[in-house]
Protein backbone atom coordinates (compact mmCIF):
# COMPACT_ATOMS: atom_id res chain seq x y z
CA UNK A 1 0.00 0.00 0.00
CA UNK A 2 2.61 2.52 1.01
CA UNK A 3 4.60 1.71 -1.99
CA UNK A 4 1.88 2.56 -4.54
CA UNK A 5 1.11 5.60 -2.87
CA UNK A 6 4.90 6.49 -3.06
CA UNK A 7 5.53 5.78 -6.69
CA UNK A 8 2.39 8.01 -7.77
CA UNK A 9 4.01 10.80 -6.35
CA UNK A 10 7.13 10.46 -8.62
CA UNK A 11 5.85 11.62 -11.41
CA UNK A 12 7.77 12.95 -13.91
CA UNK A 13 7.91 16.67 -14.76
CA UNK A 14 9.71 17.51 -17.43
CA UNK A 15 11.64 20.77 -17.54
CA UNK A 16 11.77 22.10 -20.31
CA UNK A 17 8.20 21.66 -21.34
CA UNK A 18 6.51 22.93 -18.13
CA UNK A 19 4.85 25.60 -19.03
CA UNK A 20 2.88 25.43 -15.73
CA UNK A 21 5.61 23.44 -13.37
CA UNK A 22 2.14 22.03 -11.56
CA UNK A 23 1.44 20.07 -14.36
CA UNK A 24 1.63 16.41 -13.53
CA UNK A 25 2.04 16.49 -9.41
CA UNK A 26 -1.59 15.63 -7.93
CA UNK A 27 -1.30 17.58 -4.75
CA UNK A 28 0.84 20.30 -4.77
CA UNK A 29 2.51 21.01 -1.38
CA UNK A 30 5.26 23.49 -2.95
CA UNK A 31 5.15 25.77 -5.68
CA UNK A 32 7.55 28.22 -7.29
CA UNK A 33 7.55 29.68 -10.71
CA UNK A 34 10.24 31.76 -12.43
CA UNK A 35 12.46 32.48 -9.03
CA UNK A 36 14.54 35.23 -9.28
CA UNK A 37 17.11 36.63 -6.25
CA UNK A 38 20.08 39.06 -6.77
CA UNK A 39 22.52 40.55 -3.90
CA UNK A 40 23.33 43.61 -5.37
CA UNK A 41 25.19 42.58 -8.74
CA UNK A 42 25.43 38.72 -7.83
CA UNK A 43 22.82 36.86 -9.25
CA UNK A 44 22.07 33.86 -6.83
CA UNK A 45 18.85 32.62 -8.46
CA UNK A 46 18.63 33.44 -11.75
CA UNK A 47 15.56 31.25 -12.95
CA UNK A 48 14.05 28.16 -10.67
CA UNK A 49 10.99 26.48 -10.92
CA UNK A 50 9.29 23.45 -8.93
CA UNK A 51 6.74 21.51 -7.80
CA UNK A 52 6.65 19.63 -4.49
CA UNK A 53 3.75 17.41 -4.13
CA UNK A 54 2.48 16.06 -0.58
CA UNK A 55 4.91 13.47 1.06
CA UNK A 56 7.64 13.74 -1.47
CA UNK A 57 11.27 14.13 -0.24
CA UNK A 58 12.31 16.62 -3.13
CA UNK A 59 15.84 17.11 -3.29
CA UNK A 60 17.66 20.27 -4.09
CA UNK A 61 20.86 19.49 -5.46
CA UNK A 62 24.17 21.53 -7.02
CA UNK A 63 27.46 22.43 -6.19
CA UNK A 64 28.12 25.38 -3.87
CA UNK A 65 27.27 28.78 -4.46
CA UNK A 66 24.14 27.39 -6.97
CA UNK A 67 21.51 28.80 -5.65
CA UNK A 68 20.36 26.12 -3.56
CA UNK A 69 20.19 27.97 0.15
CA UNK A 70 18.70 31.28 -1.29
CA UNK A 71 16.07 29.05 -3.15
CA UNK A 72 14.70 27.56 0.26
CA UNK A 73 15.45 31.07 2.02
CA UNK A 74 12.75 32.61 -0.21
CA UNK A 75 10.67 29.03 0.80
CA UNK A 76 10.77 29.61 4.26
CA UNK A 77 10.16 33.73 3.94
CA UNK A 78 13.63 34.46 5.25
CA UNK A 79 14.33 36.31 2.11
CA UNK A 80 12.15 38.34 -0.17
CA UNK A 81 12.45 37.10 -4.01
CA UNK A 82 13.06 39.94 -6.35
CA UNK A 83 10.85 37.93 -8.87
CA UNK A 84 8.68 35.13 -9.19
CA UNK A 85 5.97 33.65 -7.50
CA UNK A 86 6.02 31.23 -4.56
CA UNK A 87 3.44 29.28 -2.80
CA UNK A 88 3.57 26.82 0.14
CA UNK A 89 0.54 25.24 1.49
CA UNK A 90 -1.36 27.06 -0.96
CA UNK A 91 0.38 30.94 0.87
CA UNK A 92 2.64 33.52 0.82
CA UNK A 93 5.56 33.11 2.33
CA UNK A 94 5.98 36.84 2.72
CA UNK A 95 2.38 37.62 2.76
CA UNK A 96 1.42 34.80 5.34
CA UNK A 97 4.78 34.70 6.76
CA UNK A 98 3.13 34.28 10.18
CA UNK A 99 1.44 30.92 8.87
CA UNK A 100 3.54 29.71 7.20
CA UNK A 101 5.91 30.12 9.89
CA UNK A 102 3.76 27.61 12.23
CA UNK A 103 3.96 25.78 9.15
CA UNK A 104 6.87 24.84 7.99
CA UNK A 105 9.91 23.88 10.01
CA UNK A 106 12.90 25.05 8.89
CA UNK A 107 16.60 23.63 9.81
CA UNK A 108 19.31 26.15 8.37
CA UNK A 109 23.16 25.69 7.26
CA UNK A 110 25.39 26.62 9.96
CA UNK A 111 22.74 27.54 13.12
CA UNK A 112 23.79 26.95 16.43
CA UNK A 113 21.87 27.00 19.96
CA UNK A 114 23.02 28.97 22.39
CA UNK A 115 25.42 26.42 24.23
CA UNK A 116 24.10 26.71 27.97
CA UNK A 117 20.57 25.55 27.48
CA UNK A 118 19.88 21.64 27.92
CA UNK A 119 18.69 19.99 25.08
CA UNK A 120 15.25 19.58 26.91
CA UNK A 121 14.93 23.15 27.69
CA UNK A 122 15.47 24.06 24.20
CA UNK A 123 12.92 21.60 22.27
CA UNK A 124 10.42 22.76 25.10
CA UNK A 125 11.47 26.40 24.27
CA UNK A 126 10.89 26.15 20.60
CA UNK A 127 7.74 24.12 21.13
CA UNK A 128 5.96 27.41 22.91
CA UNK A 129 6.59 29.55 19.89
CA UNK A 130 3.57 26.75 17.49
CA UNK A 131 0.88 26.93 18.49
CA UNK A 132 0.18 22.49 18.28
CA UNK A 133 3.47 21.35 18.63
CA UNK A 134 4.68 17.61 18.74
CA UNK A 135 4.87 15.49 21.98
CA UNK A 136 8.51 16.85 22.90
CA UNK A 137 9.26 13.25 24.70
CA UNK A 138 8.03 11.11 21.59
CA UNK A 139 10.43 13.32 19.59
CA UNK A 140 13.20 12.97 21.23
CA UNK A 141 13.08 9.48 20.95
CA UNK A 142 12.46 9.08 17.74
CA UNK A 143 15.94 11.27 17.13
CA UNK A 144 17.96 9.42 19.40
CA UNK A 145 18.14 12.27 22.09
CA UNK A 146 16.74 10.86 25.32
CA UNK A 147 19.56 9.88 26.70
CA UNK A 148 20.85 13.66 26.15
CA UNK A 149 17.90 15.41 27.26
CA UNK A 150 19.71 17.36 30.22
CA UNK A 151 22.89 18.01 28.26
CA UNK A 152 23.96 21.12 27.13
CA UNK A 153 23.96 21.91 23.63
CA UNK A 154 27.82 22.76 23.79
CA UNK A 155 28.58 19.19 25.14
CA UNK A 156 27.17 17.46 21.78
CA UNK A 157 28.51 15.90 19.44
CA UNK A 158 28.36 17.13 15.79
CA UNK A 159 25.90 14.33 15.34
CA UNK A 160 24.15 14.73 17.95
CA UNK A 161 23.69 19.09 17.52
CA UNK A 162 22.59 18.39 14.32
CA UNK A 163 20.03 15.74 15.11
CA UNK A 164 18.40 18.61 17.99
CA UNK A 165 18.48 21.06 14.80
CA UNK A 166 16.52 18.35 13.15
CA UNK A 167 14.29 18.17 16.58
CA UNK A 168 13.78 21.86 16.34
CA UNK A 169 12.48 21.69 12.98
CA UNK A 170 10.03 19.41 13.52
CA UNK A 171 8.72 20.34 17.34
CA UNK A 172 6.34 22.31 15.72
CA UNK A 173 4.61 19.73 13.65
CA UNK A 174 5.07 21.18 10.84
CA UNK A 175 3.48 19.99 6.87
CA UNK A 176 6.75 20.90 5.15
CA UNK A 177 10.17 20.25 6.70
CA UNK A 178 12.95 22.38 4.85
CA UNK A 179 16.49 21.14 5.61
CA UNK A 180 19.14 22.83 4.41
CA UNK A 181 22.95 20.58 4.29
CA UNK A 182 21.36 18.37 6.96
CA UNK A 183 24.76 16.35 6.99
CA UNK A 184 27.34 18.41 5.90
CA UNK A 185 30.18 17.80 8.39
CA UNK A 186 29.16 14.19 9.96
CA UNK A 187 30.96 11.45 9.87
CA UNK A 188 29.85 8.75 7.15
CA UNK A 189 27.90 6.67 10.30
CA UNK A 190 26.25 9.95 11.49
CA UNK A 191 24.88 10.20 7.53
CA UNK A 192 23.63 7.03 7.28
CA UNK A 193 21.73 7.47 10.27
CA UNK A 194 20.35 10.34 9.69
CA UNK A 195 19.18 9.50 6.46
CA UNK A 196 17.19 6.67 8.11
CA UNK A 197 16.07 9.50 10.68
CA UNK A 198 14.46 11.80 7.40
CA UNK A 199 12.66 8.48 6.05
CA UNK A 200 11.01 7.98 9.36
CA UNK A 201 10.00 11.45 9.38
CA UNK A 202 8.55 11.18 5.90
CA UNK A 203 6.24 8.59 6.95
CA UNK A 204 4.59 11.22 9.58
CA UNK A 205 3.47 12.60 6.55
CA UNK A 206 5.80 15.85 6.55
CA UNK A 207 6.78 16.86 3.34
CA UNK A 208 11.10 17.24 3.10
CA UNK A 209 12.95 19.70 1.01
CA UNK A 210 16.54 18.73 1.07
CA UNK A 211 19.28 21.11 0.19
CA UNK A 212 22.36 19.03 -0.56
CA UNK A 213 25.54 18.64 -2.56
CA UNK A 214 26.07 15.52 -1.90
CA UNK A 215 24.96 13.08 -4.48
CA UNK A 216 24.96 10.07 -3.24
CA UNK A 217 22.35 11.48 -0.46
CA UNK A 218 19.84 12.67 -2.97
CA UNK A 219 20.15 9.01 -4.55
CA UNK A 220 19.26 7.38 -1.28
CA UNK A 221 16.60 9.78 0.19
CA UNK A 222 15.21 11.68 -2.72
CA UNK A 223 12.23 11.09 -4.60
CA UNK A 224 12.64 13.45 -7.05
CA UNK A 225 15.20 15.70 -7.19
CA UNK A 226 16.15 19.32 -9.37
CA UNK A 227 19.29 19.84 -10.45
CA UNK A 228 20.76 23.49 -10.00
CA UNK A 229 23.09 25.41 -11.52
CA UNK A 230 24.33 28.62 -11.76
CA UNK A 231 20.94 29.93 -10.44
CA UNK A 232 18.65 27.53 -12.85
CA UNK A 233 17.15 24.23 -13.13
CA UNK A 234 19.18 22.08 -15.79
CA UNK A 235 17.09 19.07 -14.49
CA UNK A 236 14.12 17.33 -12.57
CA UNK A 237 13.18 14.07 -12.05
CA UNK A 238 13.92 10.78 -9.75
CA UNK A 239 17.34 9.85 -9.05
CA UNK A 240 17.37 6.55 -10.75
CA UNK A 241 15.76 8.59 -14.30
CA UNK A 242 18.05 10.84 -14.10
CA UNK A 243 20.95 8.85 -13.34
CA UNK A 244 19.77 6.72 -16.64
CA UNK A 245 18.63 9.27 -18.97
CA UNK A 246 21.15 12.15 -18.57
CA UNK A 247 24.08 9.84 -17.42
CA UNK A 248 25.11 8.32 -20.38
CA UNK A 249 23.71 5.03 -19.56
CA UNK A 250 24.83 1.78 -17.79
CA UNK A 251 28.21 0.36 -18.95
CA UNK A 252 28.22 -3.16 -18.98
CA UNK A 253 31.84 -4.88 -19.36
CA UNK A 254 32.66 -8.50 -20.13
CA UNK A 255 35.09 -10.69 -21.67
CA UNK A 256 33.92 -12.89 -25.02
CA UNK A 257 34.32 -16.15 -24.89
CA UNK A 258 35.72 -15.60 -28.33
CA UNK A 259 35.68 -12.70 -30.68
CA UNK A 260 32.34 -11.49 -32.26
CA UNK A 261 31.24 -8.89 -35.02
CA UNK A 262 30.42 -5.68 -33.17
CA UNK A 263 27.78 -5.27 -35.36
CA UNK A 264 25.71 -8.17 -33.24
CA UNK A 265 25.32 -5.51 -30.01
CA UNK A 266 24.82 -2.57 -31.76
CA UNK A 267 21.81 -3.20 -33.12
CA UNK A 268 20.21 -3.81 -29.99
CA UNK A 269 17.74 -1.17 -29.45
CA UNK A 270 19.49 -1.21 -26.02
CA UNK A 271 23.27 -0.58 -26.46
CA UNK A 272 24.23 2.95 -27.66
CA UNK A 273 27.86 2.63 -27.81
CA UNK A 274 30.46 -0.27 -27.61
CA UNK A 275 34.20 -0.09 -27.19
CA UNK A 276 36.83 -2.33 -26.89
CA UNK A 277 39.29 -2.33 -24.11
CA UNK A 278 41.90 -4.99 -24.61
CA UNK A 279 40.20 -7.96 -25.16
CA UNK A 280 37.92 -6.34 -23.06
CA UNK A 281 34.28 -4.93 -24.44
CA UNK A 282 32.29 -2.71 -22.81
CA UNK A 283 28.74 -1.67 -23.68
CA UNK A 284 27.15 1.13 -22.96
CA UNK A 285 23.27 1.57 -23.24
CA UNK A 286 19.73 1.64 -21.20
CA UNK A 287 17.25 -0.35 -20.09
CA UNK A 288 17.21 -4.33 -19.27
CA UNK A 289 21.31 -3.90 -21.23
CA UNK A 290 22.46 -7.42 -19.03
CA UNK A 291 19.63 -9.55 -20.45
CA UNK A 292 19.61 -8.07 -24.23
CA UNK A 293 23.41 -8.11 -24.58
CA UNK A 294 23.71 -11.88 -22.75
CA UNK A 295 21.05 -13.40 -24.83
CA UNK A 296 22.18 -11.69 -28.37
CA UNK A 297 25.60 -12.98 -27.83
CA UNK A 298 23.92 -16.62 -26.74
CA UNK A 299 22.40 -16.62 -30.45
CA UNK A 300 26.02 -16.51 -31.86
CA UNK A 301 27.64 -18.81 -29.04
CA UNK A 302 29.43 -16.15 -27.65
CA UNK A 303 29.58 -16.62 -23.66
CA UNK A 304 30.07 -13.13 -21.57
CA UNK A 305 32.73 -13.92 -18.52
CA UNK A 306 33.30 -11.18 -16.03
CA UNK A 307 30.47 -9.44 -16.21
CA UNK A 308 30.99 -5.94 -14.57
CA UNK A 309 27.61 -3.85 -14.37
CA UNK A 310 28.43 0.20 -13.79
CA UNK A 311 25.44 2.44 -13.20
CA UNK A 312 25.39 5.87 -14.72
CA UNK A 313 25.36 7.80 -10.98
CA UNK A 314 23.51 11.44 -10.85
CA UNK A 315 27.34 12.73 -10.22
CA UNK A 316 27.48 11.87 -13.50
CA UNK A 317 24.04 12.75 -14.84
CA UNK A 318 25.53 16.32 -12.88
CA UNK A 319 29.00 16.28 -14.97
CA UNK A 320 27.00 16.02 -18.43
CA UNK A 321 24.71 18.44 -18.11
CA UNK A 322 26.00 21.10 -16.23
CA UNK A 323 29.57 20.39 -18.23
CA UNK A 324 31.54 20.39 -14.82
CA UNK A 325 31.70 17.98 -11.86
CA UNK A 326 29.48 18.91 -8.97
CA UNK A 327 32.09 19.84 -5.73
CA UNK A 328 31.41 17.16 -3.26
CA UNK A 329 34.01 18.34 -1.02
CA UNK A 330 32.63 19.60 2.51
CA UNK A 331 33.12 23.30 0.95
CA UNK A 332 32.04 25.91 3.48
CA UNK A 333 28.92 27.35 3.15
CA UNK A 334 26.98 29.49 0.94
CA UNK A 335 24.79 32.50 0.49
CA UNK B 1 2.54 43.10 8.30
CA UNK B 2 0.07 43.39 11.42
CA UNK B 3 -3.25 43.03 9.74
CA UNK B 4 -1.87 39.56 8.76
CA UNK B 5 -0.60 38.62 12.12
CA UNK B 6 -3.61 39.99 14.18
CA UNK B 7 -5.68 37.03 12.25
CA UNK B 8 -3.77 33.85 11.72
CA UNK B 9 -3.31 30.64 13.91
CA UNK B 10 0.68 30.43 15.20
CA UNK B 11 0.47 34.00 16.08
CA UNK B 12 3.09 33.89 18.95
CA UNK B 13 1.47 33.77 22.38
CA UNK B 14 2.45 34.88 25.81
CA UNK B 15 3.12 31.37 26.09
CA UNK B 16 6.25 31.80 23.88
CA UNK B 17 7.29 34.87 25.96
CA UNK B 18 7.39 33.08 29.19
CA UNK B 19 9.19 30.94 27.94
CA UNK B 20 11.78 33.14 26.13
CA UNK B 21 12.33 35.02 29.84
CA UNK B 22 12.78 31.55 31.35
CA UNK B 23 15.10 30.69 28.64
CA UNK B 24 17.15 34.17 28.91
CA UNK B 25 17.40 34.19 32.73
CA UNK B 26 18.48 30.56 33.28
CA UNK B 27 21.49 31.29 30.01
CA UNK B 28 22.42 34.77 32.61
CA UNK B 29 22.45 32.39 35.46
CA UNK B 30 24.89 30.10 34.25
CA UNK B 31 26.87 32.12 32.58
CA UNK B 32 26.89 35.09 35.33
CA UNK B 33 28.40 37.63 33.74
CA UNK B 34 25.59 39.76 34.50
CA UNK B 35 24.92 38.33 37.86
CA UNK B 36 28.50 39.26 38.70
CA UNK B 37 28.32 42.87 37.40
CA UNK B 38 25.03 43.57 38.88
CA UNK B 39 25.26 42.18 41.82
CA UNK B 40 28.59 41.39 43.01
CA UNK B 41 29.93 44.71 42.23
CA UNK B 42 27.73 46.68 44.03
CA UNK B 43 28.00 44.73 46.92
CA UNK B 44 31.74 44.72 47.15
CA UNK B 45 31.69 48.76 46.43
CA UNK B 46 29.30 49.27 49.20
CA UNK B 47 31.46 47.10 51.56
CA UNK B 48 35.05 48.87 50.39
CA UNK B 49 32.93 52.31 50.65
CA UNK B 50 31.55 51.74 54.19
CA UNK B 51 35.02 50.77 55.85
CA UNK B 52 36.98 53.52 54.61
CA UNK B 53 36.73 56.05 56.59
CA UNK B 54 37.67 58.64 54.20
CA UNK B 55 33.81 58.35 52.63
CA UNK B 56 32.00 59.41 55.87
CA UNK B 57 33.80 62.89 55.74
CA UNK B 58 31.44 65.97 54.49
CA UNK B 59 32.12 67.02 51.64
CA UNK B 60 31.53 70.86 52.86
CA UNK B 61 31.74 71.30 56.52
CA UNK B 62 28.54 73.56 56.64
CA UNK B 63 26.80 70.85 54.87
CA UNK B 64 25.59 67.25 56.18
CA UNK B 65 26.43 65.57 52.72
CA UNK B 66 29.08 63.05 53.06
CA UNK B 67 30.72 61.35 50.65
CA UNK B 68 29.11 58.74 51.28
CA UNK B 69 25.80 60.04 50.44
CA UNK B 70 27.44 61.27 47.01
CA UNK B 71 28.65 58.40 45.97
CA UNK B 72 25.46 56.15 46.19
CA UNK B 73 24.21 57.60 42.99
CA UNK B 74 27.43 57.25 41.59
CA UNK B 75 27.39 53.54 42.20
CA UNK B 76 23.55 53.14 40.93
CA UNK B 77 25.06 55.03 37.89
CA UNK B 78 27.80 53.07 37.63
CA UNK B 79 26.27 49.36 38.39
CA UNK B 80 23.68 50.34 36.03
CA UNK B 81 26.35 51.22 32.82
CA UNK B 82 27.88 47.86 33.56
CA UNK B 83 24.70 45.63 33.05
CA UNK B 84 24.02 47.94 30.19
CA UNK B 85 26.75 48.09 28.20
CA UNK B 86 27.83 44.52 28.88
CA UNK B 87 25.44 42.25 30.23
CA UNK B 88 22.34 43.21 28.32
CA UNK B 89 23.94 43.51 24.47
CA UNK B 90 26.52 40.62 24.70
CA UNK B 91 24.09 37.35 24.89
CA UNK B 92 22.47 39.19 21.68
CA UNK B 93 25.60 39.79 19.72
CA UNK B 94 26.43 36.36 20.69
CA UNK B 95 23.40 35.04 19.85
CA UNK B 96 23.23 37.01 16.54
CA UNK B 97 26.41 35.47 15.64
CA UNK B 98 25.67 31.75 16.22
CA UNK B 99 22.21 32.80 13.72
CA UNK B 100 20.57 32.10 16.41
CA UNK B 101 18.11 35.30 15.69
CA UNK B 102 17.85 34.13 12.44
CA UNK B 103 16.64 30.57 13.10
CA UNK B 104 14.52 32.63 15.35
CA UNK B 105 13.05 34.29 12.58
CA UNK B 106 12.23 30.94 10.99
CA UNK B 107 9.27 30.26 13.82
CA UNK B 108 5.84 32.31 14.70
CA UNK B 109 8.26 33.99 17.21
CA UNK B 110 10.16 37.31 15.86
CA UNK B 111 13.67 37.65 17.06
CA UNK B 112 12.23 41.00 18.09
CA UNK B 113 10.78 38.91 21.66
CA UNK B 114 14.23 37.52 22.03
CA UNK B 115 15.58 41.18 22.61
CA UNK B 116 12.21 41.94 25.05
CA UNK B 117 13.20 38.81 27.17
CA UNK B 118 16.76 39.85 27.36
CA UNK B 119 15.76 44.07 28.31
CA UNK B 120 13.16 42.12 30.46
CA UNK B 121 15.99 39.70 32.56
CA UNK B 122 18.75 42.98 32.49
CA UNK B 123 15.91 45.05 33.83
CA UNK B 124 15.46 42.68 36.97
CA UNK B 125 18.83 42.20 37.40
CA UNK B 126 19.34 46.32 37.74
CA UNK B 127 16.15 46.93 39.79
CA UNK B 128 17.60 43.70 42.43
CA UNK B 129 21.20 45.84 41.98
CA UNK B 130 20.06 49.78 42.74
CA UNK B 131 17.67 48.05 45.60
CA UNK B 132 20.98 46.46 47.74
CA UNK B 133 22.54 49.96 47.06
CA UNK B 134 19.90 51.60 48.34
CA UNK B 135 19.07 49.18 51.06
CA UNK B 136 22.81 48.37 51.94
CA UNK B 137 23.48 51.98 52.75
CA UNK B 138 20.44 52.97 54.51
CA UNK B 139 21.06 49.81 56.88
CA UNK B 140 24.44 49.91 57.17
CA UNK B 141 26.44 52.89 56.53
CA UNK B 142 23.73 55.14 57.91
CA UNK B 143 22.75 56.70 54.47
CA UNK B 144 19.40 58.53 54.14
CA UNK B 145 17.28 56.39 51.72
CA UNK B 146 15.65 58.60 48.84
CA UNK B 147 13.45 60.93 50.46
CA UNK B 148 11.82 61.86 47.21
CA UNK B 149 10.82 58.49 46.27
CA UNK B 150 8.42 59.13 43.01
CA UNK B 151 11.67 61.75 42.28
CA UNK B 152 13.87 58.98 42.32
CA UNK B 153 12.19 56.35 41.20
CA UNK B 154 11.39 58.43 37.89
CA UNK B 155 14.92 59.46 38.01
CA UNK B 156 16.33 55.85 38.12
CA UNK B 157 13.95 54.92 35.37
CA UNK B 158 15.24 57.39 32.85
CA UNK B 159 18.36 56.34 33.73
CA UNK B 160 18.11 52.78 33.08
CA UNK B 161 15.84 53.70 29.98
CA UNK B 162 18.96 55.95 28.58
CA UNK B 163 21.23 53.15 29.79
CA UNK B 164 20.16 50.47 28.53
CA UNK B 165 19.05 52.01 24.57
CA UNK B 166 22.90 52.93 24.83
CA UNK B 167 23.17 48.51 25.42
CA UNK B 168 20.99 47.91 22.20
CA UNK B 169 23.25 50.48 20.18
CA UNK B 170 25.85 48.11 21.06
CA UNK B 171 24.29 45.18 20.15
CA UNK B 172 23.01 46.30 17.16
CA UNK B 173 26.48 47.75 15.94
CA UNK B 174 28.77 45.11 17.31
CA UNK B 175 29.54 42.71 14.52
CA UNK B 176 31.33 40.35 17.31
CA UNK B 177 31.20 39.00 20.71
CA UNK B 178 34.71 40.65 20.83
CA UNK B 179 33.62 43.89 19.68
CA UNK B 180 30.73 44.49 21.90
CA UNK B 181 33.20 43.84 24.64
CA UNK B 182 35.52 46.00 23.62
CA UNK B 183 33.02 49.22 22.60
CA UNK B 184 31.20 47.96 26.18
CA UNK B 185 34.18 48.45 27.99
CA UNK B 186 35.51 51.80 25.74
CA UNK B 187 32.20 53.70 26.99
CA UNK B 188 32.28 52.70 30.64
CA UNK B 189 34.89 55.46 31.12
CA UNK B 190 33.88 58.13 29.38
CA UNK B 191 30.34 57.74 30.71
CA UNK B 192 31.82 57.40 34.23
CA UNK B 193 33.82 59.91 34.11
CA UNK B 194 30.77 62.37 34.04
CA UNK B 195 29.12 60.33 36.31
CA UNK B 196 31.39 61.73 38.83
CA UNK B 197 33.17 57.93 39.55
CA UNK B 198 37.07 59.40 40.01
CA UNK B 199 35.25 63.04 41.53
CA UNK B 200 32.11 63.49 42.48
CA UNK B 201 30.85 66.89 40.84
CA UNK B 202 29.84 68.26 43.88
CA UNK B 203 33.54 68.25 44.90
CA UNK B 204 34.71 70.10 41.48
CA UNK B 205 35.00 74.14 41.08
CA UNK B 206 34.80 74.56 36.99
CA UNK B 207 31.14 75.58 36.52
CA UNK B 208 31.75 74.75 32.99
CA UNK B 209 32.45 71.01 33.69
CA UNK B 210 29.83 70.96 35.98
CA UNK B 211 27.21 72.05 33.23
CA UNK B 212 28.83 69.46 30.16
CA UNK B 213 28.43 66.38 33.55
CA UNK B 214 25.25 67.38 33.15
CA UNK B 215 24.30 67.32 29.77
CA UNK B 216 25.35 63.90 29.53
CA UNK B 217 23.34 60.82 29.99
CA UNK B 218 24.93 59.99 33.87
CA UNK B 219 25.80 63.48 35.01
CA UNK B 220 22.23 64.41 34.35
CA UNK B 221 21.50 60.98 36.15
CA UNK B 222 23.49 61.22 39.58
CA UNK B 223 22.42 64.64 40.00
CA UNK B 224 18.75 63.32 39.41
CA UNK B 225 18.90 60.38 41.85
CA UNK B 226 21.01 62.72 44.80
CA UNK B 227 18.64 65.26 44.73
CA UNK B 228 15.47 63.25 45.09
CA UNK B 229 17.64 61.61 47.61
CA UNK B 230 17.63 65.11 49.58
CA UNK B 231 14.14 65.62 49.69
CA UNK B 232 13.89 67.86 46.46
CA UNK B 233 12.49 66.63 42.76
CA UNK B 234 15.00 66.26 40.60
CA UNK B 235 15.28 69.49 38.19
CA UNK B 236 12.65 69.20 34.98
CA UNK B 237 16.51 69.76 32.78
CA UNK B 238 18.20 66.84 34.06
CA UNK B 239 14.58 64.70 33.36
CA UNK B 240 14.88 65.93 30.15
CA UNK B 241 18.55 65.30 29.31
CA UNK B 242 17.71 61.47 30.14
CA UNK B 243 14.97 61.40 28.43
CA UNK B 244 16.70 62.84 25.13
CA UNK B 245 19.33 60.60 25.31
CA UNK B 246 16.98 57.83 25.66
CA UNK B 247 15.06 58.59 22.83
CA UNK B 248 17.82 59.40 20.56
CA UNK B 249 19.31 55.87 21.10
CA UNK B 250 16.68 54.36 21.06
CA UNK B 251 15.83 55.56 17.88
CA UNK B 252 19.55 54.55 16.66
CA UNK B 253 18.97 51.18 17.99
CA UNK B 254 16.08 50.69 16.22
CA UNK B 255 17.66 52.16 12.71
CA UNK B 256 21.05 50.12 12.84
CA UNK B 257 19.70 46.74 14.51
CA UNK B 258 21.08 43.78 12.14
CA UNK B 259 19.32 40.79 13.06
CA UNK B 260 22.05 38.78 10.98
Amino acid sequence: MAMSVREDKRVVTDVQTSERPAAGIAHPVIEVTGLHKAYGATVAVEDVSFVVGNGEIFGILGPNGAGKTTTVECLSGLRVPDRGTISVLGLDPQRDRHTVRALVGVQLQEGLMPSKLTVGELVDLFASFYPSPADARELLELLGLTAKRDDYYKRLSGGQKQRVSIALALIGNPKVAILDELTTGLDPQARRETWGLIEGVRDRGVTIVLVTHFMDEAERLCDRVALIDSGRVIAMDTPARLAEREGGGNHMRFHPSRPFDDALLVGLPEVDRLEHQGDRVVVSGTGDLINAVISRLATAGVEAHDVQLESATLEDAFVRLAGHPSETSNGAGER
Amino acid sequence: MSASTATVPGRPSSKALKALVASESRLAWREPVGLVLGVGVPVMLLVIFGLSSGFQKRIVSTNPTTYRTVYVPILIALVLTLIAVISLPIPIVVQRERKFLRRLSTTPVAPLWLLSAQVAVNFVLALVAMVLIVAGSALFFSVHAPSQVPGFILAVLLATACLFAIGLVIAAVAPSERAAGAIGSALIFPLMFFAGLWQPSQTVTPSVMHDISNLTPLGAAVHAMLRSMQGTFPTIGSLAVMAAWAAIFTIAAVKLFRWE
